[in-house]
């Protein structure tokens, strides 16, 4: 068996090698019992030694990274929990990506991945529980060579200090090193961080701005070939044959090889790749989607809207309630399948030798990839490296249940017996599926003579992003939770004696994937744009009318009213211009924001926007102010420009020319005012996301009386 | 055919019509300039030729030859230029994958418009594509990167 085999040996060997021998290890109880469960054989050892952090005689800290940065800032924010319990100086402090290992599972989730929001939350604990197992170590290491009590030694800033003797975490890290952990350790009163809840510095900005960072697409190895993969323009479809020889003829060119996703040119660069796959001949076998067109697909989505489908929530008798109320209103919108549109297109790089595979990529699913290759290459999931990149973005792309280019390029890597990498081209990117569901929904709902509404009925229809999937398991009494989430539990029923959601989940052979904020992407949309139009009907101003629906005292008016004040609702606009707010929870965060539109020869312009954020205790306040901003950019994108559509079974969008997303021009101003808050600790990355399109819409109303209820929105 | 790539000489041997990103990048090495768009749609891939912003995914390598060309690699020996101060300083990155592109281009309207205006900006950097959503970070980066590389060069 190879040395690099057995990667979790392999790892602390290789730390060891790169620290001087000092990786200090300690058990942390949570994850000791994960990895127990999840390791059939060989049997865990007692004390499973992790290393989130590393000190090297330099004192240089290295914390590793259970999940990957991918814009979102966790290589800052995870290291942050780390060194407010470790007192080191956070100017020596340093991350790494961690290898993919059970004992970097996710808390909740049991598999080792990034993505819903969850990253800060979900280790926080577990991380400052190893930053202050450390500096236990390291005190008890400098008493035990100072021969005084523990308790009369203290850690500052990356020191052991003990009356006027002081010694170095560097210096102390190997002796730290053979203790053995401590069972309890106390964590800080929140009042008493210095680093947590205080604006701080990224630590990827250094290498990032001067194009050192590396990220998947820049992997190389030696002897490696670019591959790109010509897959079937139809979703589901097929090659009846192919013609490779003018393909080969390519310079450069060195292999062509055939593959269950499509036929894979094999080049010594991109380009050559990418001449060859452009002279294959193929002929395709479109399959069941032939003739398929979106126009047809919301035709359809329309009639089930107007049937009851599986209920997802329910209470008392909704049509009777309808039946009775003083006043209905009722309308339908429709949201498009969206591509996600990573800057860095897709790409895995993969060898493969007959006891080990290795894989270089940029992924949020690294021990989902490590099985999918594992089975591909025959070989145990612990025989797979893999070596996570920076993410040039992820946004859920890159967490896909069925590893699809990871699987490419370990098969490619096998059938080769060289180092492939695998890269998409933009346009494979945005014609390979992996979509947002395309959604309609239908509500209808009662007010009462005051206005407030008695009856709210709610229909989904919309593509299961579980179903058909490894996680199809999680689809309970015939409901995804990601296609109702945000609508099901919207706050807005709290006090509604009369509801239903209920949804219909068509199956299509359109792939379909988490995008950013998931099944709040649509239901913020549908639930706000709705709300506004009962406030309408109500005659009432929408902030007022949904701080009289909203609970008192909770997140969501809160954030209403923040983002309300930063924006100065209700004070007077330049003429031409308009207002609109939407507030919704999603990943644990309210989010609330507020638009100010115009319309410039039937073009929505945005002007400002401004966001008020309940997302609890704050970790990195520049870091949630980055995370706010970034949602409503990627929002706006999808508000005002984003779709994908098929006709004829083929989708009709290839690149930016005619997949725009938003650009420096259409950045409004954004301001950003966080909650102080002690709520439960909630995500940052996606929440600011949902709020952006029901808030311009609304906006747009209130400027043109034009109710805008299909997106991206459209001037007629 | 000769190539000078970030004040170094470099004789490569593709095809003429091999664009020039892929030349830096497979052949070179030279992996700071990005692909995201292979048709100057997204200005990731946003090099210097004679000074002047330019894609280097739609530019024929045979045409770059006979010009200085600079990256991201080559932008500042000690990656200090002021456009990256003012990165650093404001926070700007989050992938990080549009960036070696914006910085190139942010650099390259520097050097033409000392003192650029919001929609000086907005002219020059509306090629390049940020999924993140930095843009209200990069312009008051470059605000910022002016004044710092304004400050030792004025009375």
């Amino acid at each position: 068996m190879s040395a690099r085999a057995h990667s979790r040996r392999a790892f602390l060997a290789r730390s060891a090698a790169a620290s001087g021998g000092l990786v200090i290890g300690f058990s942390l109880p949570g994850v000791v019992r994960t990895a127990r469960a999840q390791e059939a054989a060989p049997p865990a050892p007692k004390v499973v030694p992790n290393a989130f952090i590393r000190i090297a005689p330099d004192d240089t800290v290295t914390i590793f990274l259970k999940h990957v940065e991918m814009g979102q800032g966790v290589s800052t924010s995870l290291p942050m929990a780390v060194a407010e319990e470790l007192e080191c100086d956070w100017r020596r402090v340093r991350f790494e990506h961690a290898p993919a290992e059970i004992v970097y599972a996710h808390t909740a989730f049991k598999i080792q991945m990034t993505g819903g929001s969850t990253s800060t939350w979900e280790s926080f604990d577990q991380l400052r529980t190893a930053g202050a197992m450390a500096r236990q170590m390291l005190i008890a290491a400098a008493a035990d060579r100072w021969k005084v009590p523990a308790g009369e030694c203290r850690a500052e800033n990356g020191s052991i200090v003990n009356g006027s003797r002081r010694l170095r975490f560097g210096e102390l890290a190997a002796a730290a090193a053979s203790l053995s952990a401590p069972d309890t350790v106390t964590l800080k009163d929140p009042k008493d961080w210095k680093l947590l809840g205080h604006a701080t510095h990224r630590l990827d900005s250094a290498a990032k701005i001067t194009g050192q960072a590396e990220f998947g697409i820049d992997v190389r190895r030696p002897g490696m070939v670019v591959a790109l993969v010509a897959r079937a323009p139809y979703f589901g479809g097929k090659a009846r044959g192919f013609r490779a020889a003018k393909a080969r003829a390519v310079p450069g060119v060195v292999d062509v090889i055939e593959i269950p996703s499509g036929i894979a040119v094999l080049a010594e660069n991109f380009w050559a790749a990418r001449l060859g796959r452009d002279a294959l001949e193929i002929d395709w076998d479109p399959g069941s989607i032939a003739g398929h067109s979106t126009e047809a697909q919301l035709e359809d989505y329309r009639k089930r809207a107007r049937t009851v489908g599986t209920i997802a929530a329910s209470k008392g008798d909704v049509e009777a309630a309808l039946a009775r109320a003083a006043k209905t209103v009722e309308a339908e919108y429709e949201l498009p399948y969206l591509a996600h549109a990573m800057m860095e297109p897709l790409n895995c790089t993969a060898e493969v030798g007959p006891e080990s595979c290795e894989i270089w990529t940029g992924t949020q699913f690294q021990t989902i990839d490590q099985a999918a290759a594992a089975k591909i290459a025959g070989l145990k999931p612990e025989q797979v490296q893999v070596h996570t990149t920076f993410l040039g973005g992820g946004f859920g792309r890159r967490a896909n249940p069925v590893s699809d280019f990871v699987s490419e390029a370990v098969r490619l890597a096998k059938a080769s017996a060289r180092p492939v990498k695998v890269v998409w081209t933009r346009e494979d990117d945005i014609r390979g599926g992996y979509y947002r569901p395309m959604w309609v929904s239908r509500l209808r709902a009662g007010l009462d003579p005051g206005g407030r509404p008695v009856a709210w009925a709610h229909t989904i229809v919309g593509q299961s992003l579980l179903a058909g999937t490894p996680f199809a398991g999680m689809i309970k009494n015939g409901i995804d939770e990601s296609s109702v989430e945000g609508a099901s539990d919207s706050p807005y029923l709290a006090n509604v004696a009369d509801h239903r959601v209920d949804l219909h989940s068509p199956a299509l052979p359109i792939p379909v994937l988490w995008w950013r904020s998931v099944g709040h992407s649509h239901t913020a949309f549908v639930v706000e744009s709705f709300v506004d139009e009962l406030a309408h009907a109500a005659g009432k101003e929408p902030l007022a009318f949904r701080l009289e629906l909203l609970p008192t005292g909770s997140r969501h008016r809160r954030a209403l009213e923040t983002a309300a004040e930063a924006f100065g609702w209700g004070r007077a606009l330049p003429a031409g211009h308009a207002a609109g707010i939407a507030v919704h929870e999603s990943f644990g965060s309210a989010v609330a924001q507020a638009a100010e539109v115009s319309v410039d020869k039937g073009r929505i312009r945005v002007h400002r926007v401004a966001c008020g954020v309940d997302c609890g205790p704050v970790v990195n306040p520049d870091g949630v102010e980055a995370q706010m901003q970034s949602g409503i950019v990627f929002g706006l994108s999808a508000a005002l420009y984003g779709q994908i559509t098929l006709r004829d079974g083929r989708v009709e969008q290839s690149n930016f020319h005619d997949y725009p997303v938003l650009r420096m021009l259409d950045m409004p101003r954004v301001e950003v005012r966080i909650v102080r808050s002690n709520e439960k600790m909630g995500g940052v990355g996606e929440p600011g996301t949902p709020p952006i399109a029901p808030a311009v819409a609304n906006a747009v109303f209130a400027l043109t009386g034009t109710r805008l209820r299909r997106l991206p929105l459209r001037l007629a | 055919m000769k190539l000078e790539v970030n004040g170094k000489e470099h004789d490569v041997s593709v095809p003429p019509d091999m664009p020039l990103l892929w030349v830096l990048r497979d052949v070179l090495g030279l992996v700071g300039t990005k692909f995201g768009c292979g048709m100057a749609q997204c200005g990731a891939c946003t090099v210097h030729l004679d000074g002047r912003a330019l894609r280097s995914c739609v530019l024929p390598v045979s045409s770059a030859a006979g010009h200085r060309i600079t990256t991201i690699e080559g932008l500042d020996p000690q990656g200090a230029h002021a456009v990256q101060r003012a990165w650093a300083e404001l926070d700007v990155v989050q992938c990080g994958y549009c960036q070696p592109g914006q910085i190139m281009a942010a650099a390259a309207l520097l050097r033409e418009v000392p003192r650029p205006s919001d929609a000086d900006i907005d002219g020059a950097l509306s090629g390049n594509i940020c999924r993140c959503g930095t843009y209200q970070r990069i312009r008051a980066a470059v605000h910022r990167a002016a004044e710092l590389s304004g400050a030792g060069s004025r009375p």
